[in-house]
């Protein structure tokens, strides 16, 4: 499906983005960098589901989970976070699927999905705050700094380790929406969103795709909680876990655009340089303030522009040859996201 | 001798928890029923629920402590304050939205807790306040049971006889229920559906105005309080069946025993994830809700 020309696009902006920091090494914008592309990834994986009509609240709880049990087997068994990043994977992924299972099995979708997995996140929260006496609770939990090998702890001083990491981890998370987007599970996936029973009907196991899908998810999305972890050094259970950790993945995928490949990364670019002026513009005072920014950004953008930033560009970009059905219009769309992409990597 | 003594204690803080369990129960169902109403006669959950109920604690914080009105004068005020706010929801937020899809109308109202929460951490900062009442406790026997939560338990009830007579007993009342069973007919009938629904979200706002008189005896506020008991009135909801009356105010007095319970063995917070489990073990059982009639 991928031309030769959008080969060389995807193949130039990668080798710019592997030789910035080699050329540009302001830390403070580095950091950006990697808190953008970490995000990116983790909206990434929300927006796996969530282009599915499966909106989950619960990611905050998977990203804590993939936050918190890796640091904690760092300090409490020195076990490393090589070990400790499966191990907190797993957990998130047998969380989803516990959670994931009677949801899809008895046809909870819906208000019922998004509140049950609401509810998810907000009890995992209430756990890391309950086990204070080994989670530090709201105060916020630190990994204990490597004495020894640096790699083998995966703590590293300098931000172009960092940087690249982070990289390969996003790099990571497109490959596989695109991996998603090519295979027979889209299709699967698609037409359970459009009329589950229909579905059923034609032949799709409805309960195994979606936890295929959302086992998937919740498996990268606990991965950018540890690297989160790995890279910040500190986390506190409001900035890795809970409902607001939650609606900001959702915010971000439909800020950007929730049906293509880069809307996510688009969508953090956006909230994180929001978060960040209103941080410096406001100084100190700014405690909220970006949050209320969100919130009211978040209202309009679903009343006004559905699509997203990206998705709506598109669209308006879009030359009308025909009435495109409903998932060639998607196709056309990340075609074109790609085209769009280039400039900005 | 001693394993007797050791059984009458036990005995005593087991009953203890269970009432105090079916008080708590009494606010749970308060907060069902408003979430229910909204959705059973808009079609639309509202995340923020819990939010508003936490702009309404702040409000009779500084009704009671900062203008020194009287709690019984604060109260009908915060209550009309929060109705308000309910309608100004509904009018802005969830009109537009009302031929988009469900999911739209949900998250949007997600956005409206961003900007709830921090709205409040804004104007009031981040500190615990407290209304600084001291209720009297009842001493029962051995047992010894807050004021406020009996007198919440109490509100609560006379909140939701209120709403069940307004319900049957007025025109309005009717035409709300008529309308969350066919949406459609009930415009062609000339009942104006766009009152109805500003009424029904004005309710639902008074609602959570009432429970947060109730909660504000009882717990600190600051902007997250939401959080602690947002998430376990979704679960009731979905438990009972959402748009289910009946089944929310089964359903909270079973998760508020659970809290109640659990929270006796150790942390309150474990009781929300005992009754989280119980949730999710339910679903398996009854997926469609408590109520759900077998097919």
């Amino acid at each position: 499906m991928m031309g030769q020309g959008r080969l060389a696009a995807w193949a130039i902006g990668l080798a710019a983005l592997v030789a910035l920091p080699f050329v540009y090494r302001d830390p403070y914008h580095l950091h950006i960098l990697v808190l953008i592309l970490i995000w990116s990834f983790a909206y990434t994986s929300w927006s796996m589901m969530g282009r599915f009509g499966l909106v989950s609240l619960g990611h905050g709880g998977f990203m804590g989970i993939g936050a918190y049990v890796t640091a904690l087997l760092w300090n409490h068994l020195g076990l490393s976070p090589w070990i400790g990043i499966p191990i907190s994977m797993v957990a998130a992924g047998i969380l989803a699927l516990i959670v994931g299972y009677p949801c899809f099995r008895f046809r909870i979708t819906g208000h019922y999905f998004v509140l049950v997995t609401l509810a998810l996140s907000g009890i995992v929260l209430q756990v890391i705050t309950a086990t204070r006496d080994y989670t530090g609770g709201s105060l916020g939990y630190t990994p204990n700094r490597a004495a020894g090998n640096k790699l083998l702890a995966l703590q590293f001083d300098d931000k172009i380790t960092w940087y690249l990491i982070a990289l390969g981890v996003w790099l990571f998370g497109i490959v596989v929406w695109h991996w998603v987007d090519r295979s027979m599970a889209r299709y699967a996936l698609e037409a359970i969103s459009e009329d589950e029973d229909a579905a059923a009907a034609a032949g799709v196991d409805v309960t195994a795709e979606k936890l295929k899908i959302t086992l998937l998810s919740a498996l990268m999305t606990a991965l950018a909680g540890a690297i989160y972890c790995q890279y910040q050094m500190f986390i506190t259970p409001d900035t890795v876990s809970g409902i607001a950790v939650s609606l900001q993945m959702v915010f971000a995928a439909i800020v950007g655009g929730l049906f293509v490949s880069l809307g996510p990364t688009v969508g953090a670019i956006i909230t994180i340089l929001l978060a960040e002026t209103l941080r410096i513009g406001f100084g100190t005072k700014a405690v909220g303030w970006d949050n209320f920014v969100y919130g009211v950004l978040l209202v309009l953008f679903i009343i006004f522009l559905p699509k997203g930033i990206l998705g709506s560009v598109l669209d308006r970009l879009k030359p009308q040859r025909k009435v495109p059905r409903a998932h060639e219009h998607e196709v056309v769309q990340k075609q074109e996201a790609v085209q769009i992409a280039r400039p900005g990597t | 001798m001693f394993m007797q003594g050791f059984l009458d204690i036990f005995d005593i803080y087991l009953l203890e928890a269970v009432i105090n369990g079916i008080l708590l129960g009494g606010v749970l169902a308060l907060l069902a029923l408003g979430l229910n109403l909204i959705f059973g006669v808009i079609d639309v959950t509202w995340i923020c629920y819990a939010e508003l109920v936490m702009i309404g604690m702040y409000a009779m914080y500084f009704l009671v402590q900062y203008y020194g009105i009287s709690y019984f004068v604060a109260a009908p005020l915060t209550i009309l304050l929060v109705a308000v706010l309910g309608a100004a929801l509904h009018y802005l937020v969830i009109a537009p939205l009302l031929t988009a899809p469900p999911i739209n109308q949900l998250l949007a109202t997600g956005g409206v807790l961003f900007v709830l929460q921090s709205f409040a951490t804004v104007a009031f900062g981040i500190d615990f306040r407290n209304l600084g009442i001291r209720l009297p406790v009842l001493a029962f026997g051995d047992m010894n049971f807050s004021y406020a939560r009996l007198l919440s338990f109490l509100a609560a009830l006379v909140g939701m006889v209120a709403v069940y007579l307004f319900m049957t007993r007025t025109f309005t009342g009717t035409a709300i229920r008529a309308i969350s069973q066919d949406r459609q007919i009930m415009a062609l009938m000339g009942v104006d559906t766009k009152r109805i629904y500003l009424i029904t979200s004005a309710l639902g706002g008074a609602l959570a105005g009432l429970a947060a008189c109730l909660l504000v005896l009882q717990y600190d506020v600051h902007p997250f309080v939401g959080l602690s008991f947002g998430p376990i009135t979704f679960l009731i909801c979905v438990l009972g069946g959402l748009g289910n009356f009946i089944g929310g105010f089964i359903a909270a007095f079973v998760f508020a025993e659970i809290i109640s319970l659990g929270g006796l063995f150790s942390d309150l917070e474990w009781g929300y994830v005992l009754a989280f489990a119980f949730f999710i073990v339910m679903m398996f059982i009854r997926p469609a809700g408590l109520l759900a009639r077998r097919r």
